[in-house]
């Protein structure tokens, strides 16, 4: 057994106090152990600057302040999921996962616990959005760390739209619808994937299905009643709408189509992020309208519109998980919580110019909304939007199997390529009840 | 004494060991040892594990519990799961019919005397080099909804009038599949049928064509069924490869639009992988194997014959 002597705890209370002191000196977090790597895993930011930020300025900071090295990569958006699956079974992979919508809660055991990370950054900053918490917590505990909000509003040509009538957006279905007509005869469709694509798809169809009154699931979490007038009026309407107003190769767009077909001028609106307008306003000579103006000029951004019971949003969510497997959980967290500290998250959010929503109130005040009113919808987009299974208050397990399953997409989809309305709605009563079985 | 002097030279007895590698059994067993290994890392385990997985109900992170045959069940009562079935079984029958027709045909070509043989017969081989995804990826770009070249180039040629819908009409998605699956297939079937149109004597053609058979008779009753053995051998191989093709419709379609072009692979994929439903994913994968393997024994048993005869 060690003799502990006087002479053993001066010497070690004198390590321990210089140490502190050295810490308190250089105002520097301490040290990992020498060669801890952080793997973190995004998505390739439809705002390529912000990648570009992190790269070559936010990362090397934060390597320098944590004495970590970080190992960022990015990939498709499509593809985070498989990479998810395959580092949890096989036990190895990136330290920090980014993740979509409430797909956090389909990993829910194999993530750790971030409570006290989200509790301690939603403190800091006046609380999370409810739809962030929804997402993220699995009924006890936050599975996930909210990281931001890409807000879905309509993009549409102003001058398109002034010249077929409408000087303001259309408010509801049946005006969108009107105006979409007369645009789509003059060779200018309005643009909407209903493909299996994370993003631009489930918040144009979720939304959509409950401003008509229709659920995936009721408020008791457990009867799927989809299969009921107001929803078969949706979606005859959508069948009828979409002949009529869209460009109906949208069936097989992914989150990037239309982004390409709006810049490209073939569409006259499409619901998306404001990755459209802010690639407008980084290239402003290269994208200009029959008009000879700049492109930048002629987009607005509005909500989705009202239907009979209301009108609803729904926007693309993005999250970090910390797996279980991790051998550098500690390193992970301590990253998270710098990047999320103020200093550090601002540089990255004023590159996204209003792309991206933070996930808490506090940046609703911040300057950035104020320099670009085209941009002032995005600023209260996470007030606003609902989560996949609403009504229920957390969009848990089920919702998630739902979202990946395209169940609700693809019921607009059946509807869209033939399928009768009646039909296409069983079928997803069918689906949604093995799910929810 | 000079005799009781002298060393002689005795060879050390080889070790134990060397010496059962001089019995051939032993040697073949060996030097099967490594493919064994391989096999059983990248082939056995997954199969088993597979087969496992699909009899639980585990999802991704959870190992879950025995269940028998519930995910089988659960599949086959699955429209999804029954189009993916149909999608497999047209999309494998129409692509091999047309590689073979092509291949074939490409063969026969190529199999003839002309400048610039060796670069065509390489430049033949192209799409099958090319990486698939990124083939595919260039595919995606032609048919694609908004800027496809296809479409421009059939309304300069005044041949349609408005845009083809290739990716987002089901039917045309699925055709559009299949046109790059035999773009991709055929010079495998070419390169094949080349290698086993040159093991065909010529002088057998020549003293038929000096009997008087046409080259339509040459062909049928003497390049045929010389033919036949690897023919059969290619149709396997390509028939194995196809109906577990996955790449060229993830990356088409994902299997859209609203499910219509899945294949075995796909749909098992989107379960598995994206839903993260690992057992139910593992049951759609493994109902390709009775499948797969009664075909193989049909095949096989077929080029058996053929031999014999």
């Amino acid at each position: 057994m060690t003799r502990v002597t006087r002479r053993n705890v001066l010497k070690s209370g004198s390590a321990i106090v210089g140490g502190m002191a050295g810490i308190l000196a250089t105002g520097r977090a301490p040290a990992f152990a020498q060669g801890t790597t952080v793997h973190w895993l995004r998505w390739n930011d439809f705002v390529p600057a912000s990648d570009q930020l992190l790269r070559k300025e936010l990362l090397p900071a934060a390597e320098k302040a944590l004495g970590i090295k970080i190992n960022f990569e990015t990939v498709n958006g499509n593809d985070l999921q498989p990479r998810i699956t395959s580092a949890i079974q096989s036990g190895a992979g990136p330290d920090i996962i980014m993740l979509f919508n409430n797909h956090p809660q389909i990993y829910s055991e194999s993530v750790i616990d971030l409570s006290e990370l989200a509790s301690s950054v939603g403190k800091a900053e006046d609380g999370y959005y409810d739809l962030c918490k929804s997402n993220t917590v699995d009924g006890q505990k936050f599975i996930a760390l909210p990281w931001t909000i890409v807000g879905a509003m309509i993009a549409y040509r102003k001058s398109w739209f002034d010249e077929v009538g409408s000087p303001t957006f259309p408010d509801t279905w049946e005006k969108y619808r009107e105006v979409g007509k007369k645009l789509k005869a003059m060779g200018r469709p309005i643009g909407q994937t209903l493909g299996h694509t994370f993003g631009d798809a489930p918040t144009f169809s979720y939304p959509y299905l409950w401003s008509w009154g229709g659920s995936e699931i009721e408020k008791d979490g457990k009867t799927v009643n989809i299969n009921k007038k107001e929803v078969i009026d949706s979606v005859k309407f959508m069948t009828a709408f979409w002949k009529e107003a869209h460009d109906e190769g949208g069936l097989a767009w992914d989150d990037t189509n239309n982004n390409r077909a709006f810049l490209s001028q073939t569409i006259c609106a499409t619901l998306n992020g404001a990755s459209i307008y802010i690639e407008s306003l980084r290239n402003p000579d290269k994208y200009i309208t029959e008009k000879g103006a700049q492109l930048k000029t002629d987009i607005q951004h509005a909500p989705l519109p009202k239907g009979p019971a209301g009108q609803f949003a729904m926007h693309t969510f993005f999250s970090h998980v910390v797996p279980n497997y991790s051998k550098n959980q500690a390193g992970a967290k301590e990253f998270l919580k710098w990047i999320h500290t103020k200093a550090n998250y601002e540089p990255w959010f004023v590159s996204q110019k209003g792309f991206a929503t933070p996930p808490t109130h506090a940046w609703e005040k911040h300057k950035l909304w104020d320099e670009d009113k085209v941009m002032a919808p995005f600023k209260v987009a996470g007030l606003l939007g609902q989560t996949p299974g609403y009504p229920l208050p957390s969009s848990g397990k089920k919702p998630a199997e739902v979202l990946t399953k395209y169940i609700i997409t693809d019921m607009y989809a059946k509807a869209v390529q033939g399928m009768p309305a009646e039909d296409a709605v069983k079928w997803a009563q069918g689906e949604l009840t093995k799910v929810y079985a | 004494m000079a005799i009781a002097e002298t060393q002689v030279y005795m060879p050390q007895a080889p070790r134990p060991r060397l010496r059962l590698l001089e019995d051939e059994r032993w040697l073949a067993f060996v030097l099967l040892v490594p493919t064994l290994v391989l096999l059983g890392m990248f082939i056995a385990y997954p199969f088993v594990r597979g087969i496992l997985l699909s009899v639980t109900s585990s999802r991704v992170g959870v190992p879950g519990e025995f269940v028998g045959l519930a995910n089988f069940y659960k599949i086959f009562n699955d429209g999804i799961f029954r189009t993916s079935v149909y999608n497999t079984f047209v999309y494998t029958g129409v692509t091999t019919v047309f590689k073979l027709a092509l291949g074939l045909w490409l063969a026969m070509l190529l199999n003839r005397n002309f400048r610039g043989k060796a670069f065509t017969r390489a430049f033949i081989l192209l799409p099958f080099i090319i990486p698939t995804v990124l083939s595919t990826f260039a595919w995606k770009w032609m048919f694609d909804p908004t800027f496809s070249v296809l479409n421009w180039l059939l309304y300069r040629l005044g041949l349609i009038t408005g845009r083809i819908n290739w990716l987002g009409d089901p039917d045309l998605a699925m055709i559009s599949i299949i046109i790059v699956n035999i773009w991709r297939g055929v010079p495998f079937f070419a390169i094949s049928l080349l290698a086993g149109l040159q093991t065909i004597s010529p002088e057998l053609s020549e003293a038929a064509a000096i009997d008087g058979a046409k080259p339509w008779q040459r062909f049928w009753h003497i390049t045929w069924p010389l033919l036949l053995p690897v023919t059969m051998v290619v149709v396997l191989f390509s028939v194995i490869q196809t109906f577990a093709d996955f790449q060229i419709v993830y990356v088409m379609t994902g299997g859209g639009p609203a499910n219509a072009t899945h294949l075995f692979a796909t749909y098992a994929y989107q379960i598995g992988i994206g839903t993260g439903l690992l057992s139910e994913g593992a049951a759609i994968a493994l109902t390709m194997f009775p499948i797969l393997f009664l075909v193989v024994i049909v095949q096989l048993l077929y080029i058996r014959r053929v031999e014999v005869r």
